[in-house]
Parts: C-alpha cells; sequence; structure tokens
C-alpha cells in the first residue's frame, strides 16, 4: 500500500511540476472570463451605439400611425416615391419605406428602400411593426376601441411547476435545468476523455523506455497500475478545483465590472421612462420577476445531492475507463497503434455524449434517457445529465451500483491484460492477442 | 524408552543446529521449475543452486529461458510449478527488498531529474527517503558525476544512463543481485568500471548472477556456470570442475625441426603448423591416462621442446561441444556468431 502511495505521489509531481500544467491551469480559466468580457463589452457597445435607425416612411395609403420605438424613429414624408428616393440619400436615413394604397384584406406592395442589405433580425421587426398595425387597423375596423386593444395586450411568461407524487409543489425552470444537465455531462465527458489519454500515453512511455520492468521487479503490476489512475486523477481534481476557484472569481469580477452597465437594466428603465405610468412599472416589475424566479429554481436545486452523485459519477467513470485505458497502452508500442483499441473504448463514451443532447435534455425520463443512465459506460454522462430534472431514488442507487460492478469488472479486465502487456514490446497485437493475455495465468 | 527420547532429542538438536548454520544457506535454490505459456514450453523443470557470495553465470542462448526464470525470481512472473528457496527462506514478497534487478531491456524515465530518479526507484525498494539520499550521494561520488543530481536523463548520454541503472540496482545494497546482460551497449570504460564494482560487490558478500550469452564475460568472472538450452538446463557446477570435467587431454607443443613420431596407439596427431624459422606447433591428444609429465618425458627424446602447454577448453568449446552433442546446429552458429 505504502509503495502504491509512492507511485501515486510520484505520477502527481511528474504531472503537477510541468511547465505546461502550469500553463493550462492558469490559461484556460483566464480564457473563459475572457470570452465573457469580450460578449460583454461588444454587447454594451452595441447597446450604448444603438440609437434607433431613422426610417422615411412614405405612406400613400394614409392608413398608417407609426409609433417611434426605441429601434426605429419613423419619419412621415409627404413626397411622391421618386422624390422620397432622392431625400433619402441623406447620410442619416436608413431605411425608405414605401407604403403603396392597399386593401385591408389583401395587404401587399410593401417596399422598402436600404442603402446595404439589412440584417433578417431587422427586417423582421420592420415586418412585425407592419403586421401590427394591419392587424390593429382590423381590430378597429370591426369596431374594438383603442382601450380593448391596449387591454389585449398582455406579456406571458410560462411558470413551470413539478408536481411530485407527495403532491409536494416545486418550481422548477427548464432553461436552469437544461444549463446544469449539459454543464456537468461536459464536465465528465471531457474528464474522463482528457485524462484516459493521459493514462495511456503514461503507460505507453513507461513501455517504451523500458523503464517497467524494473518497477515491477519492486511493486506489482496491479500496484503500478492503481497508482498511475489514481495519481493523474488527483492531477485531474486539483486542476479542476483551480479551474472551478479562478474561473468563479475571475468571473465574479467581470460581472461585477459589466453588471453595473448591463444594457437590460438600462433598457428598461429608459423603457419606464417612454411609456411612463403604471404600464411602465409593471415592465420592469415583469423584469425583476423573471429574474427573481430563475434565482428562486437556481436555489431550489438539492445542490448538495447533485454535488454528490457528480462527485461519485466523476469519479466512477473516471476509473471505469481509466483501467482500460492503461490496458490498451499496455498493449501497444506508441500512440499512432492505439488507435485500433482506443475506438471501442470512447464509442461508448460518444453513444453517452450524444444521448446527453439527444434524448437525456430533450426528454430526461424517457426510456431511452433510463436506460443510458443506468449503464455503466453510460451512466457517469448521462446521469448527471438527468440528474438536475429529478431522478427517482431507485434509478440513482441500481446505476451507482452497477457503476462500481462496472468498475471493477474493467479494472479486472484491464490488469490482467495490462500485466503481460507491459513486458511485451514489439509484438503486433490484435484482438486475439489481447485475449490470450487476458486468459493467461500468472 | 530413555534410548530412544535422547536420540530424539539428539535428532532435533542437530537439526537446529544445521538450519541456524549459515554456511549452509545458499543465496538462491531452485527446484523442478516449470513455466509454460500458451503452446510453448519456456522452462522445463530446471533446478539449480546458487552458492552465496559467488558470481553465477546464467548462460545460454537468447530464447533459451534465461529471462523467464530471471523474472520468476524476480517475482514479475509466477511459476507454474517448482520450488524456489532465497536465503533458506522460500520466495515471497519480502525478497524484493533483498534483490538487485538490471534487466536486458532497461531504460529510465526521461523526463525525470537523476537525483529524483533514484530516490524514486530506491524508495520503491523499500529505502526511506533520508537513507536514499545519503547513498545516492555515496555511489555519485564514487563515479566521479556529483553535479548530475539535478540533469534529465533525456539529456545524458547512454554511457551516462547506463551508469545511473547500474546504481539504482544496487542502492538498496540487496543482497543478490540480478543481471541480466549487463555489459551490452556499455563501452569498454563503463564496462571496466562496472565490471571493478561487481568484483567489489562480490567482496562485500554479494551473490550475482550474470545472465549472459557472451561467453568472455563468464571466463573471466564467474565461479559458477549453468547453462540452459531449449527452456533446460543441460550444465551446472563450478567453472574450475565443469572445465576439468570437459578437459581432452589435448596439449600444445612448440618445437625445432617437424620430425617426431610419438606412438600412436597412445597419441593422437590434431595438427601441426610452422610458426617461425624451423619453428613448428605441434597439437596432440594424449590417451587416457597419460599425465603431462609423461608427454613432456617422450617429447625430449624425440625433438628440442620449445613450450608445453595443456590446452583447456574455453566455455565456448565446451558449449558448441555440449550442443553439438544434442545436435543443435541452429546454437552452435549463434554461439558462433557470438
Amino acid at each position: 500500500m505504502n509503495k502504491v502511495l509512492l507511485i501515486i505521489q510520484r505520477e502527481f509531481l511528474n504531472r503537477v511540476q510541468k511547465k505546461s500544467f502550469l500553463l493550462t491551469t492558469i490559461l484556460v480559466p483566464l480564457i473563459f472570463p475572457a470570452i465573457m468580457g469580450v460578449v460583454f463589452y461588444v454587447m454594451l457597445k452595441d447597446a450604448e451605439s444603438a440609437q434607433a435607425k431613422a426610417v422615411m416612411v412614405v405612406d400613400e395609403s394614409g392608413k398608417f400611425r407609426f409609433e417611434n420605438s426605441r429601434k426605429f424613429t419613423f419619419a412621415p414624408v409627404d413626397l411622391t416615391i421618386e422624390q422620397a428616393k432622392k431625400a433619402y440619400q441623406e447620410p442619416d436615413n436608413f431605411a425608405l419605406l414605401h407604403v403603396p394604397a392597399f386593401e385591408l384584406d389583401k395587404p401587399e406592395g410593401f417596399t422598402i428602400y436600404l442603402k446595404e442589405n439589412p440584417s433578417i433580425e431587422k427586417l423582421s421587426e420592420l415586418e412585425n411593426v407592419l403586421e401590427k398595425q394591419i392587424r390593429d387597423m382590423k381590430l378597429r375596423a370591426f369596431n374594438i376601441d383603442e382601450e380593448t386593444l391596449k387591454k389585449l395586450e398582455s406579456s406571458v411568461s410560462l411558470k413551470t411547476i413539478n408536481l411530485s407524487e407527495t403532491g409536494e409543489e416545486k418550481a422548477s425552470n427548464v432553461g436552469v435545468l437544461n444549463a446544469a444537465g449539459f454543464l456537468l455531462g461536459i464536465l465528465i465527458y471531457m474528464f474522463v476523455l482528457i485524462y484516459g489519454i493521459q493514462i495511456m500515453q503514461g503507460v505507453i512511455d513507461e513501455k517504451t523506455s523500458k523503464i517497467v520492468e524494473v518497477i515491477v521487479s519492486s511493486v506489482r503490476p496491479f500496484q503500478l497500475m492503481l497508482g498511475k489512475i489514481i495519481g493523474i486523477a488527483s492531477v485531474g481534481l486539483l486542476q479542476f478545483l483551480i479551474w472551478i476557484v479562478l474561473i468563479s472569481v475571475l468571473s465574479t469580477a467581470v460581472m461585477g465590472y459589466f453588471g453595473e452597465k448591463m444594457p437590460q437594466q438600462q433598457i428598461a428603465e429608459q423603457m419606464a421612462g417612454q411609456l411612463g405610468g403604471e404600464e411602465a412599472k409593471q415592465v420592469v416589475e415583469n423584469q425583476n420577476n423573471e429574474v427573481m424566479e430563475v434565482f428562486s429554481e437556481i436555489g431550489q436545486i438539492p445542490f448538495a445531492k447533485i454535488a454528490f452523485v457528480f462527485v461519485f459519477f466523476f469519479l466512477g467513470g473516471y476509473l471505469l475507463y481509466g483501467a482500460l485505458f492503461a490496458a490498451v497502452g499496455s498493449a501497444v508500442d506508441s500512440i499512432q497503434e492505439s488507435q485500433q483499441f482506443q475506438f471501442p473504448i470512447t464509442l461508448p463514451l460518444l453513444v453517452a455524449y450524444l444521448g446527453l443532447f439527444l434524448f437525456i435534455l430533450r426528454d430526461p425520463h424517457g426510456p431511452v434517457s433510463f436506460w443510458l443512465s443506468i449503464i455503466p459506460f453510460t451512466s457517469p454522462v448521462a446521469m448527471v445529465g438527468r440528474i438536475a430534472f429529478g431522478v427517482p431514488d431507485w434509478h440513482l442507487v441500481l446505476s451507482m451500483a452497477l457503476l462500481v460492478i462496472g468498475f471493477l469488472f474493467t479494472t479486472w479486465i484491464a490488469a490482467r491484460i495490462y500485466r503481460v502487456g507491459i513486458l511485451m514490446t514489439g509484438t503486433k497485437v490484435n484482438y486475439k492477442v489481447l485475449a490470450k493475455w487476458f486468459m493467461m495465468k500468472n | 524408552m530413555f534410548i530412544i527420547l535422547r536420540s530424539v532429542i539428539f535428532r532435533i538438536i542437530a537439526v537446529l543446529t544445521e538450519s541456524s548454520n549459515p554456511k549452509d544457506v545458499d543465496a538462491l535454490i531452485a527446484k523442478e521449475v516449470t513455466k509454460r505459456y500458451t503452446g510453448h514450453l519456456a522452462l522445463d523443470r530446471v533446478s539449480i543452486t546458487i552458492p552465496e557470495k559467488t558470481i553465477y553465470g546464467l548462460l545460454g542462448p537468447n530464447g533459451a529461458g534465461k529471462t523467464t526464470l530471471i523474472r520468476i525470481i524476480n517475482q514479475i512472473i509466477n511459476r507454474d510449478s517448482g520450488d524456489i528457496t532465497v536465503f533458506g527462506e522460500p520466495l515471497n514478497a519480502r525478497h524484493v527488498e533483498q534483490i538487485g534487478y538490471l534487466p536486458e531491456e532497461r531504460g529510465l524515465y526521461k523526463k525525470l531529474e537523476v537525483g529524483e530518479q533514484l530516490l524514486y526507484l530506491a524508495q520503491l525498494k523499500g529505502l526511506s527517503r533520508a537513507e536514499a539520499m545519503k547513498r545516492i550521494k555515496v555511489w555519485l561520488e564514487k563515479f566521479e558525476i556529483k553535479d548530475w543530481w539535478k540533469k534529465k536523463v533525456e539529456d545524458l548520454s547512454k554511457g551516462m544512463a547506463q551508469k545511473i541503472q547500474f546504481i539504482s540496482t544496487v542502492l538498496h545494497e540487496p543482497r543478490l543481485i540480478i543481471l541480466d546482460e549487463p555489459f551490452s551497449g556499455f563501452d569498454p570504460v563503463n564496462a571496466q568500471l562496472i565490471t571493478e564494482q561487481i568484483l567489489e560487490l562480490k567482496e562485500k558478500g554479494c551473490t550475482i548472477i550474470f545472465s549472459t550469452h557472451r561467453m568472455e564475460t563468464v571466463e573471466s568472472l564467474c565461479d559458477h556456470i549453468a547453462l540452459i538450452n531449449k527452456s533446460k538446463k543441460i550444465l551446472e557446477g563450478p567453472k574450475k570442475q565443469v572445465k576439468d570435467q570437459f578437459r581432452s587431454n589435448t596439449f600444445v607443443v612448440e618445437h625445432r625441426g617437424n620430425h617426431f613420431h610419438l606412438p600412436a596407439e597412445r597419441y593422437e596427431l590434431i595438427r601441426q603448423k610452422p610458426v617461425g624459422e624451423d619453428l613448428y606447433e605441434t597439437v596432440i591428444r594424449a590417451g587416457e591416462g597419460i599425465k603431462g609429465n609423461q608427454v613432456i618425458r617422450e617429447l625430449i627424446d624425440l625433438t628440442e621442446v620449445q613450450s608445453f602447454q595443456e590446452k583447456l577448453p574455453t566455455m565456448a568449446d565446451i558449449f558448441i561441444s555440449l550442443v553439438k552433442a544434442e545436435g543443435d546446429e541452429a546454437l552452435r552458429k549463434h554461439l558462433l556468431e557470438s
């Protein structure tokens, strides 16, 4: 046991003392808030420079009553379309809207003239303005008055509540849960793949540098394999821990800096200013309510449970695949050679990854999601993807038990291949040879 | 009744004194060790006895089973059957710390510094970090490479790395040292250095197993030898005894004048060739029971003898003759090449 500790320590130090470890550990968390910072910066700049676009309107029908919004200011002009085209050349004008005389039942012939190709977004916003006007006109044609029209406007945000069998009500937000499941699942997928390959690389290095025979004359091959797997896991955990701390500190700092200038707040206030009175209050309240809801739902997620499940499947999945990667490393003489054996290992991992998007995030309680989160090879990614949505306890217990069995099983298989493989250099290895090694007596 | 009791007590005392007498403990005894890989027998009931404080040559062509036997002694692989005793105790996990092993396929961690590397390997053999540190310094001083501590192995030359490998083999002061083809790839200077160290370790009381297919090493260093061929041991014993056993009563005479006729019923003329002006070298084989002195006596009357000596078989001769007897053409060729 003492020797396993020595190996763990050595494997850990070998990697942590490398410059590349220091570099990735510091750079990755910098990249994350840096991207966030850039996005916020662009958004902010955009919001600041977002003056309402001037739209000239030649309304031949005389029916439209355009209201200025924060995106567009409409300037009706009393010109023919040909004259307007000339006037439009003024640099401040964004677009020239030509509304011909039209029948209310057959609204067509609307044309917009622009200096450059507009974004789809802008175009559809303008279309929305026109559609709303026409709809109002039609409603007025049915003798519905202004007051009623105002009342028709409403803002709805669907509030979802989980009604459990016991009748307990839990507010939930599908968006938040989706994000949580997505993030946790991807994290495990990445960790298993990145550090699994590191294990394989480490085993190949030991084999090709031929140090391995000296080492296994001092320790059992199984101890060496175990020490390597755990040593590399501790490197990964340390790196993740540093990342989480650094990312959250830096992100908070970035958010704090830009947060005060966030457009959302400004916009709400601006709108409130424009609309005035009761309505404004309601808009602000609505917005605040939504924010509050998201927060309250984040608060209702059982963090302790998710954290426990995450760590369990994180380690379980890593150990399950780590042993297999070690076995592949022991069987080959170079990374290139390892490709053929890597494929069957990464395949179930890939299935789990795709399953996360195709089934678990869309339908976390469906049969495919259930099976993906039970089978040990896919459960580490699938179960943490599901967990935020709420998983029956018996699913969880079954999945965990199977993962432990699965990990013991793959370690057993891997150890049998490993002990023979590490001493075999220069052999052409295929699956038949692996099977032979597996069957070999000690 | 009393007599029976007394004899039992005597028997017990005899057994106790026998087992506690260190002179009787061999470094290693292997009995009928057998190892079978799928479809191929690597060791076929091999028995060897390695006396303490000797240099023991384990000889044989590549693929004969030497490395398999060595790996079994090092507990890297298990035997299928047979018994192994190390210093009087059945082979067990504790022996790892008493054995130093330099494999034929040897290497070091390329990215690791020399000092850390030796510390790690010594600690795996059960040394404390402090003790390992002390001993490494002594060895680096001995090899005059004190300033290598911080060097990475990938920056060392092959010869330099070999020194480090040797140090790592003996650092934990093992009682039994196993060297598999220790000189393969060593330059002559390093080979000499290592040879000196091996002899020094033997003086200190270590037992050394030498596995090799190079006969000149055996000739000069080993006290005992065993030959393994095709998974079987075909010869074992003290080097001198083995050589005596293969003495063929052949003599080399240098003489003036090429004419002499020894009685053909007792002597066989092997060859004769001129080696200088009126100087010849004649190789003769004497019949059974004829000693050197008698040969000289007979020769003096026949020719002017310049020099006379018995032609002892070299290890290579012995192996070739043995293998010929086994009818193994491939091995003979291999030995000639090496």
